[in-house]
């Protein structure tokens, strides 16, 4: 049996891993192959960026080798794939080559699109790649003052990005001694201060607490840099000094050129996680149309509930469970506390106060998040 | 005729049926129409609230076994 992993970010690497292990005596005995093909020979820690951007990590520290992540049995090439034909179970790639297959796993992930906005990607900083985060921590650190303005584009990666900036830009400024000469106004899409009602209202207190102003219903439409306004679908404007920018994402282009889904997101079941129409074929992670968080934590959930099913169908020929939506996001609520929101399908989440030990956990995370790469944690 | 997609945001917390809609309409064309299925009921008032304020048209609010149906029709 040919398994084919399509890129080598959080959900591909961790699923390979998994699937490696559980298939070892498959491995050995050649009844099962694992092939990845990744863009790239190196992998991203990507929720480091936000460190990055606060002069808090350097970026040499968010990479390792592809290569040293993966189980041995493995077959790992840097050859990303151009083509997709999961009717004839095959897929052609940038050097030339077709990869047969028996089962394709789509790991691709997502990429903001700034640019989709008039004069946003001019006229912002982000914290979505290593030169944005350096960008990012460049413009902060020469900031003489005066008014941040956070807004956020439809869909985003890490839900809990426009929060952990505005907190941690307050703090920023205010243990520069600059307090008074910063004020932040946050802006956000929904009705209220973020997609989870619970956060969204634990962050009314902690707004007033540091005098963060905010506006709701506010989703951008484009951005005037002459005159530093950012201006809403909804009719309204915000002058700016800063724009710190969660631009909104779509999928990757090898997806769209394909057809295999609007916008880059590919359309799976959000139990089986199997392509529409397709027995054979999947997507996890940021790459899928599912209704949850474009998060880490939702590639790793799904890479971990396909890894039993993929090695289910290869050992007794049919999957054994589905993927119950589970995401756990860590929130760092500045003060060097931080907190979480874990929730599924069926149950909300109940964020609990921020604490420093939390917050602890994290950065301890940001080291061993390489030992959930490899499957093992 | 009028084409007509759907969302199905059931047991989507987050980022939830609303930021689902605000991504969905940005793929349609204008004359199209959405449907959002939602399990939150807050989305019964969310949705026509932020469909106002953008100009957008609602079509139908509809219950049905816990299950909202919201019908919007892109207008510009």
């Amino acid at each position: 049996m040919k398994i084919l992993i399509v890129g080598g970010g959080m959900g591909g690497t961790i699923l390979a891993n998994n699937l490696a292990r559980r298939l070892k005596g498959e491995l050995s005995s050649g009844k099962a192959h694992i092939t990845m093909l990744s863009a790239s020979d190196k992998h991203m820690y990507q929720p480091g960026l936000l460190y990055v951007a606060l002069g808090r990590m350097s970026a040499d520290e968010l990479y390792r080798d592809q290569a040293s992540l993966l189980e041995p049995g493995i077959n790992f090439h840097v050859d990303p794939v151009e083509e997709f034909n999961l009717d004839n179970n095959n897929v052609k790639t940038k050097s030339g080559k077709t990869y047969d297959y028996d089962i394709i796993v789509i790991a691709t992930g997502s990429r903001a699109v700034p640019e989709n906005i008039p004069g946003l990607a001019e006229n912002s900083i982000n914290v979505y790649t290593e030169q944005a985060a350096l960008n990012f921590y460049q413009t902060i650190n020469s900031f003489e003052g005066g008014r941040i303005v956070i807004a956020v584009g439809v869909p985003h990666k890490c839900p809990m990005i426009p929060p952990e900036l505005t907190f941690t830009l307050y703090d920023f400024f205010n243990d520069r001694g600059m307090g008074d000469k910063v004020s932040i106004h946050y802006t956000y899409p929904i009705g209220r201060l973020h997609a989870l009602e619970p956060v969204a209202n634990w962050m009314q207190g902690e707004f007033a607490t540091r005098g963060v102003t905010s506006e709701t219903l506010f989703n951008m439409k484009e951005v005037d840099g002459d005159k530093k306004v950012v201006r809403s679908e909804e009719g309204s404007e915000v002058e700016f000094d800063l724009l710190v920018a969660v631009p909104a994402h779509k999928g990757m282009e090898v997806v769209e050129s394909n057809n295999l889904g609007a916008s880059g997101w590919i359309p799976v079941d959000k139990k089986r996680l199997n392509i529409e129409g397709h027995d054979n074929a999947f997507a996890i992670g940021d790459t899928t149309n599912i209704p949850i968080s474009k998060a880490g934590s939702t590639a790793h959930f799904e890479a971990e509930a396909l890894a039993e099913n993929i090695a289910s169908m290869v050992k007794i020929g049919q999957p054994v469970r589905d993927y119950d939506g589970k995401v756990f996001c860590f929130i760092e609520a500045g003060k060097d506390k931080a907190t979480y929101a874990m929730f599924n399908y069926n149950n909300p989440p109940d964020p609990k106060p921020p604490t420093k030990s939390l917050h602890w956990f994290k950065m301890a995370y940001n080291n061993l998040y390489w030992a959930s790469a490899r499957g093992l944690l | 005729m009028a084409e007509r997609k759907v969302i199905d945001a059931r047991g989507s917390f987050c980022p939830g049926p609303l930021m689902e809609l605000i991504a969905g309409i940005k793929l349609i064309e204008i004359g199209d129409e959405l449907e959002v299925l939602s399990s939150d009921k807050g989305s019964a008032s969310d949705i026509p609230e932020w469909i106002n304020k953008v100009g957008h048209e609602m079509v139908s609010t509809t219950e049905e076994d816990g299950v909202w149906h919201i019908v919007v029709r892109k207008t510009k």
